[in-house]
């Protein structure tokens, strides 16, 4: 049985311009320690979905089941980590930072230090335990991040294109950091990302989101081995087949737009 | 990320709640600001109608509007008004002109800079009104003392602001202006000061709110002749409360008028206009 | 700009402030004005001396400081925890707002006569006077500065299991602490201008706004401008010292904000 189950989950918000229709009638599973991938254009929901599991969002239909409970709110079971830098606290240390889901355990101090620490060391940043995220660069804000997400030993891990405002290279060293701590925390992962590649490196399975409405067209199971080498001719195969889903046509009619026009 | 619109569903930490003009009906909104006045009104109203304090320091709403409408219609508190405002408009357009001129001439001569830098930076942080005082033994009671501290006072932000403006006039503008012949007395009418216009504005608002800020006081103690100030202080002898209270309400019109009336619009035609302010 | 162009303007200033001097002091002795009037440098100085050593100076600095941070203090307790609801909630804003924008415009110094009448000459008055001058810069500064707070910052606290009060405490208010600083400062200013003011008017025994306004009445104009140069300090000293070290501490350490100049 799937650890975390989208029933029918459909999402709509209110504009200016009446009703729009985000996510409609979404439904897959996740088994326990999968690292999903959920891939599409702007405007596919795919963000939406990521708030929905979380917790951020509750969906106009349809439900969220986490290892069999329905998800009403935000809780200690998924760690969140988003795209901005500015997530982290400034006024808190990267450590504090990182212990702060803890502090809110109501853990004490030396104890939640320690495990701030040994995430720390996770992501390879134990030198910068008692920096100010304003001294970090944006790829070891992301990587505090991470470990903040993961210091309070949460079954799901839930990143909404954690790597996007980074640099290439950065990028680059991140996914392989990710790979790694995904493969020693054994977490279940759900990554949004539009970059196909990161989702190739990434994941084992990715689903193929179209956009207005929101909907899921395909899913794909990446069957590489790990590590995954993204110069490979077998990686760039799947790579190919991801994006000529993303690239083809939604046939219309089928998908016409009941629901008018989204900007 | 277009997709997650819809903060209205977020749970129980949602994020703060931003100021979306809703839409809603002209009279509805025009009820709602009116409501914690009728509120704070009503109240006031009670206390003053319970018999707790003396009626001649806890006056009823009617009658300070009565008193407002006496003294409006017996021409007292239009007369108050207009000394406070000419004190007001004499002092703060001298700050201005001596202001402007100051601090552009510290923002182009460092010789300037350096010798006015120092005794503006000492006396500037002194409260205005603690001069008064001193301007009151030296030019004596009454307008010139008045209008000259008021002028004193406002010059601080109108010089340090026309200062920083003038320096931060972007060298490209200078240096494409001169190269399409601009030179002297142009570059500076045409260059120089729309450039710093900005913050020579913002220097000016500042300063009419200080102006405005300390001469209500200053006319307290000047024992100006007439004005607003003078008016609700001498109100005291008698026990005079609605009188004070009408004053005090005409004071707070006119600060606003001051607020929105001159400056948002200047800002706007300017400024704003030019998009070098949102 | 070069070290040696920094030291010719540190020069020039201070050949400037000496000139001045200088000017001044021959005004003085001139015999143009009465020596009551224009009292000489060295007058100044030892009525400042003297106040400093018979206590009565720092006596009078001691009521204008215990007013001003008493009233301050009355400030932030109201002023922060409104501005905060006002942040949160739509009710307390579209409630205080309107109160707010139509008493700002009245300047605390026009309450003066008023809150005599109420609450008689002395320390209650003036409390009051800066009461109202700080209150609205520490309302509206809160207010904005919740409005500030970065909406991730609120989301991942809840996401890491913060309740409402820890949200409160914990992410919120050091969340809008730029705000809540720069509201202290003009807090600060505001009731310093204030409490001179209401000193002059609403007559006490002691008080440096009162000192001033008493030397007028025994032409002393020697014990004025030492009182003035007491205020100008302490208010320089509060800014640059208490606040400044504030900022410090928290919001420049944070990179909330960047470091001023001085």
């Amino acid at each position: 049985m799937p650890y975390i189950e989208v029933y029918e989950v459909s999402h709509a918000y209110d504009t200016p311009s009446g009703r729009v229709a985000g996510v409609v009638g979404v439904s897959f599973g996740i088994e326990p320690s999968e690292f999903l991938c959920l891939v599409g254009p702007s405007g596919c929901g795919k963000s939406t979905l990521l708030n929905i599991i979380a917790g951020f969002l509750s969906p106009t239909s349809g439900e969220v089941r986490i290892g069999g409970r329905v998800v009403t709110g935000q809780g200690l079971d998924r760690g969140v980590v988003f795209q901005d830098f500015a997530q982290l606290f400034p006024w808190r240390t990267a450590l504090r930072n990182v212990a702060f889901g803890l502090e809110m355990k109501g853990v004490p101090k030396n104890e939640r230090e320690e495990i701030a620490m040994e995430q720390l060391k996770l992501v390879k940043l134990e030198k910068f335990a008692h920096a100010y995220p304003h001294h970090l660069s944006g790829g070891m804000q992301q990587r505090v991040a991470i470990a903040r997400a993961l210091a309070y030993n949460p079954g799901v891990l839930l990143m909404d294109e954690p790597f996007a405002a980074l640099d290439a290279l950065t990028r680059d060293d991140m996914q392989r950091l990710l790979s790694d701590v995904w493969r020693k925390t054994h977490k279940t992962v759900v990554y949004v990302t539009h970059n196909v590649a990161e989702a190739v490196f990434l994941a084992d399975r990715v689903l193929v989101m179209t956009p207005h409405p929101g909907r899921v067209k395909t899913e794909i199971a990446i069957r590489l081995p790990r590590p995954r080498d993204p110069l490979s001719i077998e990686f760039l195969d799947c790579q190919k087949e991801l994006l000529r889903h993303l690239v083809e046509p939604t046939p219309i009619g089928k998908d016409a737009p009941r629901n008018g026009g989204i900007a | 990320m277009a997709d997650a619109i819809g903060a209205d569903a977020i749970g129980a930490a949602g994020p703060v709640a931003a100021p979306t003009p809703h839409r809603e009906s002209g009279w509805r909104r025009v009820l709602r600001t009116l409501l914690p006045f009728i509120v704070v009104a009503g109240i006031w109203e009670a206390v003053s109608h319970s018999g707790l304090f003396h009626p001649r320091l806890f006056p009823t709403i009617e009658a300070v509007a009565a008193q407002f409408v006496r003294l409006t219609v017996s021409g007292v508190l239009p007369y108050h008004a207009a000394g406070t405002l000419t004190r007001l408009a004499a002092g703060f357009a001298l700050a201005a002109a001596v202001g402007i001129a100051i601090g552009i001439v510290m923002g182009r001569w460092k010789l300037a800079e350096d010798t006015l830098l120092p005794p503006v930076s000492v006396a500037a942080p002194i409260p205005g009104i603690a001069y008064a005082p001193l301007f009151l033994l030296w030019f004596g009671p009454g307008n010139a003392s008045t209008v000259l501290l008021v002028a004193f006072v406002s010059s601080f932000p109108v010089v340090f602001n026309t200062w920083t403006g003038v320096k931060s006039v972007r060298e490209v503008w200078l240096r494409s202006a001169v190269a399409m012949g601009a030179g002297g007395w142009r570059l500076f009418l045409k260059v120089v000061l729309p450039g710093a216009l900005p913050f020579i504005l913002t220097g000016l608002r500042l300063g009419l709110a200080q102006a405005w800020r300390i001469l209500v006081g200053v006319e307290m103690l000047a024992a100006v002749p007439w004005g607003l100030g003078w008016m609700i202080f001498g109100a005291r002898e008698f026990l005079n409360t609605d009188v004070m209270l009408a004053g005090v309400a005409v004071i707070g019109a006119i600060g606003l008028a001051l607020e929105k009336g001159v400056f948002e619009r200047l800002e706007r035609l300017t400024v704003v206009r030019w998009g070098m302010m949102t | 700009m070069s070290a040696s162009e920094t030291a010719r303007s540190r020069y020039r200033s201070l050949v400037a402030l000496a000139v001045m001097a200088g000017a001044y002091e021959g005004l003085a002795r001139s015999g143009a004005f009465p020596s009551a009037l224009l009292p000489t440098l060295p007058a100044v100085a030892e009525a400042l001396l003297m106040g400093v050593a018979d206590g009565t100076l720092l006596r009078h600095a001691a009521s204008t400081l215990y007013r001003v941070l008493v009233g301050l203090g009355l400030a932030v307790l109201v002023g922060v925890p409104l501005g905060v609801l006002m942040g949160r909630l739509r009710a307390v804003e579209s409630f205080v707002l309107p109160l707010a924008s139509a008493l700002m415009p009245i300047p605390s110094l026009a309450w003066v006569p008023v809150f005599i009448l109420w609450f008689g000459l002395g320390n209650a008055t003036a409390i009051g006077i800066v009461v109202y001058a700080a209150l609205f810069p520490m309302l509206l500064n809160a207010w904005s500065g919740v409005r500030s707070v970065n909406p991730l910052w609120l989301r991942a606290g809840g996401s890491m299991g913060a309740g409402p009060a820890d949200l409160f405490r914990k992410v919120i208010i050091p969340g809008s602490s730029p705000f809540i600083i720069a509201g202290l400062r003009q807090a600060f200013m505001r009731a310093w201008i204030a409490v001179v003011g209401a000193e002059m008017l609403a007559a006490s025994d002691w008080g440096l706004g009162w000192v001033i306004f008493d030397a007028k009445e025994f032409l002393k104009a020697d014990t004025m401008l030492a009182s003035l140069a007491v205020i100008g300090l302490l208010g320089f000293a509060f800014e640059r010292w208490v606040f400044g070290a504030l900022e410090r501490a928290t919001v420049q350490r944070w990179g909330m904000v960047r470091a001023g100049k001085g």
